[in-house]
């Protein structure tokens, strides 16, 4: 059990030493900007990584679908994007939550909120998609071309567009755009915090994943016998 | 069971040592009385967000075993 789980547990130990270490770690004083909110780097920030990652492995699922015709890489694909979506609106929540406070207003209609916006509604359109088909052969070949297309759109939304114009977001200046994270900003003990908190949420996430996966096999397979 | 059990002791006993540097480092602030309440209480939303990803791990946990369980069926 230890062997098949161990990232389990490595995943509560760097959750929680993010937890407390995210509070106790010793911040740099920038020039007041930011203060203790710059705390945020190690639960809003790991939100987006852990979404990438899962929006990444829904792809590579959705193309197995498409070459092997078997319904379990469907339901591969399909859980990482639903729970990839679940943290994506976390991310873009907490987002809100912070900009009020550091922005002024929630929302700024900054170009990175407005990427990370769309693509998550791009991706919310996949539940759509899946929704509106019964054909069950039909709807997992569709939505596994459609999930091609949603990741095409996702890094282009979040990363590129956004640079192209200035933005409120940390990291560039000006029209230099802003890639979200200025390595100036943060110190040595600050990225001793931020590594282990993006590999800690993105395991949970993972676990999170990983359950809802054998709960649509269990339910499936029960289906199947009825 | 156990080795899990052993793993999870030998972190928490690494804890410990955080705690003991909390509180050394409580004594060189200035004006509060307790460690929860320096730095604006900010040490409180700690206590609160820990409480909440403790929870939603024994949560976690719990669904884990109880898929485990239906698998087996």
């Amino acid at each position: 059990m230890i062997r098949k789980n161990w990232w389990k547990l490595l995943c509560f130990a760097l959750l929680m030493y993010t937890c407390i270490m995210g509070f106790m770690v010793k911040i740099p004083v920038l020039d007041g900007r930011m203060q203790q909110s710059i705390r945020n780097l190690f639960f809003h920030v790991p939100m987006w990584f852990a979404m990438q990652t899962l929006f990444c492995i829904s792809v590579f699922y959705a193309v197995r679908f498409l070459r092997s015709q078997n319904p379990v890489d469907d339901y591969y694909s399909l859980e990482f994007a639903r729970t990839g979506l679940v943290f994506g609106i976390l991310g873009i929540v907490t987002g809100a939550i912070w900009a009020n406070y550091q922005w002024g207003k929630p929302w700024s209609g900054d170009p990175k909120q407005n990427g990370a916006a769309i693509a998550l509604l791009i991706y919310m359109a996949y539940f759509v998609l899946r929704g509106s088909m019964n054909d069950l052969d039909k709807r997992s070949r569709i939505s596994a071309v459609y999930n091609i297309f949603a990741f095409a759109m996702l890094f282009p939304t979040i990363w590129i567009l956004p640079r192209l114009t200035e933005s409120l977001h940390p990291g560039g200046q000006g029209s230099e755009g802003n890639p979200a994270l200025n390595p100036n900003d943060t110190s040595p003990e600050m990225e001793m915090v931020f590594l282990p908190a993006i590999i800690g949420w993105i395991l949970l996430s993972l676990w999170i994943t990983s359950l809802r996966i054998r709960l649509r096999i269990i339910t499936e397979k029960k289906l199947a016998h009825e | 069971m156990n080795k899990i059990r052993t793993a999870v002791l030998i972190f928490a006993m690494c804890l410990l040592n955080i705690i003991a540097f909390a509180q050394s480092m409580n004594n060189q602030t200035e004006d509060s009385t307790d460690f929860m309440r320096s730095e604006g209480k900010l040490y409180v939303v700690m206590a609160v967000v820990i409480t909440i990803v403790l929870g939603i791990f024994i949560y976690l946990v719990n669904l884990d075993k109880k898929i485990s369980k239906l698998e087996k069926k």
